[in-house]
């Protein structure tokens, strides 16, 4: 998701910037490296971006994975709202929308987020996956992973290790949302 | 919410991905963080819907209309897999709860409802102890001691969903109250105009037949207008009174000056069922002056669309031929209702506000 949060808005919270720009496309060229190593040739290899803040990153990966294989890599973006576990201790989420354009079946699937924390999204994810065909396997990158899993979720590939408190919020601000790419830790003044 | 954020939610058609081009490693992006393959999007904002029953039209917001179209697009596209179900509503119960007979509505929840997971009690007013003496309060009472989460009601009774809404625990989705409101059905036709036509805002929509006993013709109003359409109403004087004007409605009984400027020709069916006293000679002079044929269509706006509630009575409101031409948008509406369903039942299912109801 775009913000894992816990806590409340403070006016003023305490902000540090754990990534920069360069920081930022430095990891991202890394998680396709090993991308790329884990998976050889690559042919049977689609990214699908989890909505929202996994969507342009998924892409980003496609575009350097596809330089470093010399072939065009499919690229979707999957919407978890209709199979997360928490539908009715909350106001419904807003929908965005699912467009996997390509048959997931026997494909190796990367799934791409921003932040990973609970490791409800990405069990969310694995199920809403299954109703578009049976992958071969299903692997993960995110671009920061700060702790506090409550499934037993692992990711595959990790731009960033951040042990956090869970009261601290960490924002992922992307070019393609008009920001300039940031990863921050916000942390409430008591 | 902002409306103008939602502007972009109906860019979702053109919206494709494209295989992505050769790299270009050395582009302007790297290092500054910038990367340009597709036109910045802002953010949108949190969902507006907070309610917890869906009782009318009248006391929605434009955009709580607006969220229930944006989300009743996603759930089309689920309508469009290979698997057509979703685990949103697992566990959950839902009575439909029919006092008044229904065919297509009843159908629509009831696929609705298993695309989404949840059980279903059916109950229809045939088979029921309503026919025994029971109250509908006692009826609703029994149902919820079953622990039902959700009752989608159709009575004939005006106001019927609000008397449960206001005795039970359960949410509340009103299918059809007498001749006051169906909110599903408005929000249906509103989501295939917009999807055919882009917009709401603008167009004139002409709803012709029996809009005195007709609750799709109030709550199609009420949508309407409040996402910025002009609504026309015509038909016989009879049927079509004046009073309509009070509630935004522009009133005429001329049906060819009625379609002339139309985007949309919505047409009613006539209610025989609901109709206590004649209040038109025969069906044959109804069809003659305000049914939709051949040459009424021919000078209509070349792309203006036909919709229809159903069941259609053919040769009565509407030729046979017309109803199956490219114009007619009969059948979508079919299709769109599902998907406007499930978006309503999701909505709920998460809506935990304080409900203002009337008493």
């Amino acid at each position: 998701m775009g913000c894992c949060r816990a806590g409340r808005d403070e006016l003023m919270p305490e902000r540090t910037v754990i990534l920069n720009a360069p920081a930022i496309q430095r990891a991202l060229t890394r998680i396709a490296h090993e991308i790329a190593e884990r998976n050889e040739a690559g042919n049977e290899v689609v990214l699908v971006g989890i909505q929202r803040g996994g969507v342009a990153l998924a892409q980003r990966l496609g575009h350097l994975l596809s330089g470093i294989w010399g072939h065009s890599v499919q690229v979707g973006k999957l919407d978890v709202s209709m199979h997360r576990d928490d539908l009715d201790q909350r106001v419904a989420p807003e929908v965005q929308p699912t467009v996997i354009p390509f048959d997931v079946t026997d494909k190796t699937v990367v799934l791409v987020d921003d932040v990973l924390y609970s490791g409800r999204t990405t069990r969310a994810a694995m199920d809403a996956l299954n109703d578009f065909g049976r992958p071969k396997r299903i692997q993960l990158a995110v671009l920061v992973d700060r702790g506090h899993r409550e499934l037993p979720v692992k990711a595959d590939f990790v731009g960033k290790n951040l042990p956090t408190a869970q009261s601290e919020t960490v924002r992922v601000h992307l070019a393609e949302t008009g920001e300039a790419d940031e990863v921050v830790l916000e942390k409430e003044l008591p | 919410m902002k409306s103008s954020s939602r502007k972009n939610s109906h860019e979702w058609e053109a919206e494709r991905l494209e295989p992505p081009p050769v790299p270009d490693l050395s582009g302007p992006w790297r290092g500054t963080g910038r990367f340009s393959f597709s036109p910045p999007t802002p953010p949108l904002p949190a969902m507006s819907w907070n309610r917890k029953h869906l009782l009318d039209i009248e006391s929605l917001t434009t955009d709580e209309i607006l969220t229930v179209l944006d989300t009743a697009r996603a759930f089309k596209a689920v309508g469009e897999r290979a698997i057509k179900k979703v685990p949103a509503l697992r566990g959950k119960t839902v009575v439909n709860l029919f006092i008044e007979p229904s065919t297509r509505t009843r159908i629509s929840f009831q696929l609705s409802e298993q695309r989404l997971s949840a059980d279903i009690i059916n109950f229809t007013a045939e088979a029921s102890s309503l026919k025994k003496g029971e109250t509908l309060k006692d009826t609703a009472r029994n149902l919820e001691a079953l622990n039902a989460d959700f009752i989608v009601i159709r009575h004939s009774a005006s106001g019927a969903p609000h008397f449960l809404a206001r005795v039970l625990n359960a949410s509340i989705i009103n299918a059809g109250d007498g001749a006051h409101e169906h909110p599903t059905q408005a929000l249906l036709d509103t989501f295939t105009i917009r999807e055919k036509k882009g917009r709401i805002a603008g167009l004139n929509i002409t709803i012709l037949g029996d809009v005195l006993y007709s609750r799709v013709a109030r709550s199609d109003l009420w949508a309407l207008t409040k996402l910025g359409a002009k609504v026309t109403f015509c038909g016989p004087s009879t049927l079509v009174p004046r009073e309509f004007e009070q509630m935004g409605a522009r009133v005429t009984h001329d049906v060819e000056e009625a379609i002339r400027d139309a985007d949309i020709i919505n047409l009613l069916r006539i209610q025989h069922e609901r109709q206590r006293k004649t209040m038109f000679p025969s069906l044959g002079e109804y069809t003659s002056l305000f049914g939709l044929n051949k040459d009424r269509l021919a000078r209509t706006k070349p792309d203006a669309l036909i919709m229809h509630p159903g069941p259609i009575n053919r040769g009565v409101e509407i030729d046979s031929e017309i109803a199956d031409c490219p114009r007619s948008v009969i059948l979508e509406q079919v299709t769109n209702g599902l998907a406007v369903r499930m978006a309503v039942l999701f909505l709920v299912n998460g809506g935990k506000g304080p409900q203002e109801i009337s008493a």
